[in-house]
């Protein structure tokens, strides 16, 4: 069984900021890591690898330096993986990425079939969740988002059985290999890398593929391949409120409380 | 040449419309009316045609139906199959769906097939009124940049907003419209998912997107214990309890109660705040108070600039004073 994992490599959401005088956003010094929720996709696949034996592939797009993340999921287990890294790629927004990541899954599979693609639910970067059921409609298989766990998996029927976390409630889907997951947060707990397992994946040579390796019609790529445009980035706006501060003229609770409880009163929220 | 279109999805589970369809009908409205063309809503599911004309009451001048048993709930392929389908045909110039599971899930697989540009999360949408493009705005980075965005060629636009960022527009039961009945290519033996079962959730309850009156609690309440203060001002004020993340992360409170970008959106008459510090993930989510009252002992917290009615104090003098002056005017 081969499943592959689509793991991101993101700017730690929380340290990012815009540059109030030019309006661009200050990425200089901000960490990456790899997307998190996209290592809870991970650690489901080393599960299912661990239940059901499998091959677990992971598949990065990024800049070079992007091979951190891949070397970190070797660590905790991943067979192997690839980087897809070529300038062409730069700017692609969610259409133009779920290309690229559809035609390398395409190429994985001509090496061993691929039987569950695994992709976070979103990234935090883009907080889009669109990536995960693009690509699953350009391979035109099952897609299944927000998994919260793989209750079985029966390797003969090539079916499995996935809860999905939804607003008021859980789904419990079956669905035929290959089939493409999108995975919650909840779904389980990541592990932690083997002291052993981590120094021999600073080892591992991650192989790159660039956009002549991989089949890519490169007009669908990149900026080029991009319909959306990213017309301007603000911070976000203040609400315009005058804000009465109440303890500014009165410090004792019960006084307080009664003017409050006049405003809320007022509101129509006592009756 | 006809009309610039702007469809809006009508989401549905189990035949019950979710009221976020017509928030963004009313949207929809608006955006027509701005490009000097027509609303269209799109139903899909099975045995639902009844409930099209609910649509014209909110502003559509037709509605698609597709109405066939593959698609009586929810599955990504064979929705996204359906709709595409039909947006090849009739060529939308515009296609809003809520950003909720269902339709950020149905929009991903739906721009992918119609190669069009989709923006996830959006809290404002507009026709420039130049270019009669539309503006998309949505926050990025959890909330840290906002980012307006839009598509040069690439038809439909398409775009999902959060439920309860927009208002419900006023029923009127005299508008009319016109149904048009579209079916599906796939039949169930293409459909590479089934559904099981569905667990509903227990305490499903709170419905705090629907909460009048909300008392949040945060990081300054510190634990399960210090809720109490919380619960009992809610309770006097037959109010929902609200938090922002760090209670949940806690294991304090569960997901329902969490208001702010990763939680739920809330749109209630009354809101307090207390022991919030007021991050941007937690301010989108309870902007669209009436009445906002914030108590923080920090000076700085900035929930307090989001505030009608701010108050530099300890919540524990503070919320219990409150409920105590609650309870002797009630007369309990």
């Amino acid at each position: 069984m081969r499943l592959v994992v689509c793991l991101k490599q993101v700017p730690d959401a929380s340290e990012v900021k815009i540059d109030p005088i030019k309006g661009t956003m200050v990425r200089a010094g901000v960490p990456s890591i790899a997307n998190p929720y996209d290592m809870h996709a991970l650690e489901e696949a080393l599960r299912l690898k661990d239940k059901y034996g499998a091959r677990v592939s992971i598949l990065t797009m990024g800049p070079p330096q992007a091979t951190d993340v891949i070397k970190r999921a070797v660590s905790l287990g991943a067979d192997d993986g690839v980087l897809l890294s070529d300038r062409a790629f730069a700017g692609s927004d969610t259409l133009a990425t779920s290309y690229i990541l559809a035609q390398a899954i395409r190429k994985m599979g001509e090496e061993e079939p691929v039987d569950v693609v695994l992709c976070g639910k979103m990234a935090i970067d883009g907080d889009t969740a669109q990536v995960g059921p693009g690509i699953g409609s350009r391979l035109d298989c099952a897609v299944t988002t927000y998994v919260v766990g793989v209750r079985s998996l029966d390797k003969d029927k090539k079916t499995l059985v996935v809860e999905r976390r939804l607003e008021r409630g859980v789904e419990v889907v079956e669905a035929d290999m290959p089939v493409l997951l999108t995975v919650n947060k909840e779904a389980n707990e990541i592990r932690y890398a083997a002291l052993p397992a981590l120094i021999e994946s600073i080892k591992y040579e991650v192989p790159v593929w660039t956009a002549g390796d991989v089949q890519l019609d490169l007009a669908q790529c990149g900026l080029k391949g991009s319909p959306t445009q990213v017309k301007k980035i603000f911070p976000p706006p203040q609400k315009d409120i005058e804000t009465v501060m109440v303890t500014d003229t009165i410090s004792d609770p019960a006084q307080i409380a009664k003017l409050l409880v006049d405003k809320i009163e007022e509101a129509g929220m006592l009756a | 040449m006809s009309k610039p279109a702007v469809w809006i999805l009508i989401e549905q589970n189990d035949g019950v419309i979710a009221d976020v369809s017509w928030e963004l009908m009313g949207k929809g409205r608006e955006l027509a009316d701005d490009l000097g063309g027509e609303v269209a809503g799109i139903l899909v599911g099975h045995n639902v045609k009844d409930q099209a004309k609910e649509a014209y009451y909110y502003g559509a001048d037709k509605v698609y139906v597709i109405d066939d048993p593959t698609l009586e709930y929810y599955r990504t392929q064979a929705y996204a199959h359906a709709i595409a389908d039909i947006a090849k045909k009739h060529k939308p110039e515009v296609f809003l769906m809520a950003a909720t599971s269902l339709g950020r899930d149905l929009s991903g697989a739906i721009a992918t097939p119609l190669g069009a540009g989709l923006t996830a999360d959006c809290t404002v949408l507009e026709i420039d009124p130049e270019t009669k493009l539309l503006h998309q705005t949505r926050p990025a980075f959890g909330g840290n940049i906002m980012a307006t965005i839009y598509c040069q060629t690439a038809r439909p636009q398409m775009a999902s907003v959060r439920p309860r960022l927009l208002p419900i527009p006023e029923r009127d039961e005299t508008r009319t419209g016109t149904i048009i009945e579209e079916t599906t290519s796939l039949t169930e033996a293409d459909i590479k998912t089934r559904r099981v079962e569905f667990i509903p959730d227990e305490g499903a309850t709170v419905n705090i997107e629907d909460a009048e009156c909300v008392i949040a609690g945060g990081r300054g309440v510190g634990n399960a214990e210090n809720l109490k203060v919380i619960e009992e001002l809610a309770a006097v004020l037959g109010g929902t309890v609200g938090c922002s993340r760090p209670l949940v992360d806690a294991g304090i409170l569960p997901h329902a109660h969490q208001v702010g970008m990763s939680g739920h959106t809330i749109r209630p008459k009354l809101y307090i705040g207390a022991g919030i510090s007021g991050a941007i993930h937690h301010v989108v989510g309870m902007e669209g108070a009436d009445l906002t009252i914030v108590i923080n002992k920090d000076p700085d917290a900035a929930l307090l600039k989001v505030a009608d009615y701010g108050v530099v104090g300890n919540l524990f003098d503070i919320i219990p004073a409150i409920t105590k002056e609650i309870k002797s005017r009630k007369g309990v």
